[in-house]
């Protein structure tokens, strides 16, 4: 773990097991230490801070338990893998798109965080051989519900927006809501998984 | 209700408050006013609350029609303010008669004007703000001529006339290094403090470009995405330096050199392309 000071009013601390990034994201929270809590790849933001000094030495302390597999809330989207990179995923994981559809859909994710753009969900769960890289030419528009991979991650696009993530289907639920207190369907910690539409 | 209506909205109006903390754990940006002094400083003018909602202009003039009588105060970017014709004080409460139009000037110094109007604009609270986000489409779209706004209902007393603020352009920013100024190679770093850049034309709610003397990286390699601060200073493979305003993404994969001191932001949102500031470290 290594923690970094942030301008004055906050802290960014960085794991070496992705897995504390999520416990110490559900640390933070239930001690209510800061404003914003952001979790991302490996690391956590702590951010509106009075005292980061005093809260850099108090997150050093904490003794993080590993967030159980069944903590967060279980959400099925029912999903059509017909998205127009299907075959190049295929082709770069070597199995049959048959086979990548199986894959995906018998994996269990985890939201590790949200990014990118409102309530965009980065799903971690597929073995990090399987990693894609994104597309070199971004598409300008990639429609809303687009279920798509980059890196290590799934992630559905909540609107339509430009984007690089290589696409494998589609699902018609809602992922934001602006309108609803809790906006996001799929929040830090939330297990996912793609089901038959 | 009480309305207002745009009549000329200029480059880019939108409707600002302080923004919407609390929501980068969703990929909310904060967004709010970029200039938060000179937006809070029209609202106590006024007789609002400090975080209402106004209106931020763009460099261009806007035309506003009031169809009830209120009081309004400008702020931000100097200009000339005229009410049905008339010019007015800059910086003071105004009183707008009922059915009148107000000319809020192109800006003479500085990029943003902020318009308060007692008792707020109050178009529908989104995530818990009214302001538009330039970045995520959150809140009301972009002012054009023809909208109409509501206006809440008047909270308190226009404050009485005071000294009134002067515009100073900001010419040194500071800034603290961190998380990643470990990427960079230490005399590269030790070459901006007091280095000179100018303000790029690709400037925006999100960011500003600075374009200078590039920053040499250390290292190599991408750094996975992390959470990114209200003033963090970017620097993409370009070696310019980015510094991230009110709608900047909750996250980013570029390093972040240092943060600029939240007391030199509200002057980061009045620079201009072509401005000239000095960098200055700060421990």
């Amino acid at each position: 773990m290594q923690v970094r000071m942030v301008g004055a009013s906050a802290v960014l601390v960085e794991y070496d097991d992705p897995a504390d990034v999520l416990a110490a994201y559900a640390e933070g929270r239930r001690r209510g230490v800061s404003l914003e809590i952001v979790p991302a790849a490996t690391t956590v933001l702590f951010d509106g801070v009075a005292d980061p000094h005093t809260l850099a030495a108090e997150i050093r302390t904490w003794t993080l338990s590993p967030v159980a597999p069944d903590a967060g809330d279980l959400v099925e989207l029912p999903t059509t893998y017909d998205g127009p990179d299907l075959d190049s995923v295929a082709r770069h994981w070597d199995l049959t798109t048959r086979e990548v559809v199986a894959l995906h859909r018998g994996t269990e994710f985890v939201v590790a965080f949200c990014g990118f753009a409102p309530g965009f969900a980065y799903c971690r769960g597929l073995p990090g051989h399987l990693a894609v890289p994104r597309l070199a030419d971004p598409r300008a528009r990639v429609p809303a519900g687009s279920v798509a991979l980059a890196g290590p991650f799934t992630g559905i696009y909540p609107t339509a927006s430009p984007g690089g993530w290589q696409l494998i289907g589609r699902t018609d639920a809602v992922l934001w809501r602006p309108d609803l207190g809790q906006p996001a369907l799929l929040v830090p910690g939330t297990r996912v998984r793609f089901v038959d539409a | 209700m009480r309305e207002l209506e745009v009549v000329e909205a200029g480059a880019l109006m939108t409707v600002q408050d302080l923004g919407r903390p609390g929501f980068a754990h969703l990929g909310v940006p904060r967004s709010g006013a970029v200039d938060t002094r000179s937006l809070t400083l029209a609202n106590r003018l006024v007789g609002n609350d400090e975080d209402a909602a106004g209106l931020e202009t763009t460099l261009t003039g806007v035309v506003l029609r009031f169809e009830s009588a209120t009081t309004i105060a400008v702020t931000g970017a100097s200009c000339v303010v005229a009410v049905a014709g008339r010019d007015v004080a800059w910086g003071e409460p105004v009183s707008v008669p009922a059915g009148s139009m107000v000319r809020v000037g192109v800006a003479s110094r500085g990029l943003r004007s902020y318009v308060a109007v007692a008792g707020g604009i109050d178009v529908p609270l989104v995530l818990g703000s009214r302001s538009t986000d330039v970045l995520s489409g959150l809140g009301p779209k972009p002012l054009r001529p023809g909208d109409r706004l509501p206006i809440g209902a008047v909270v308190g007393r226009p404050a009485g006339v005071d000294t009134p603020p002067a515009f100073r352009e900001l010419s040194e920013i500071r800034l603290r290094l961190g998380p990643r100024d470990d990427w960079f190679d230490p005399a590269s770093i030790a070459r901006l403090d007091g280095a000179t850049y100018v303000v790029g034309s690709s400037s925006n709610r999100i960011g500003i470009r600075l374009e200078g003397t590039p920053l040499d990286r250390r290292r190599d390699g991408e750094l996975p995405s992390e959470g990114i601060v209200l003033g963090a200073v970017q620097v993409p493979p370009s070696g310019q330096p980015l510094i991230f305003l009110a709608d900047h993404p909750t996250t980013g994969g570029y390093p972040v050199l240092g943060v600029v001191a939240s007391a030199d932001l509200p002057g980061c949102g009045q620079l201009r392309p072509g401005d000239a500031v000095t960098l200055r470290l700060v421990g």
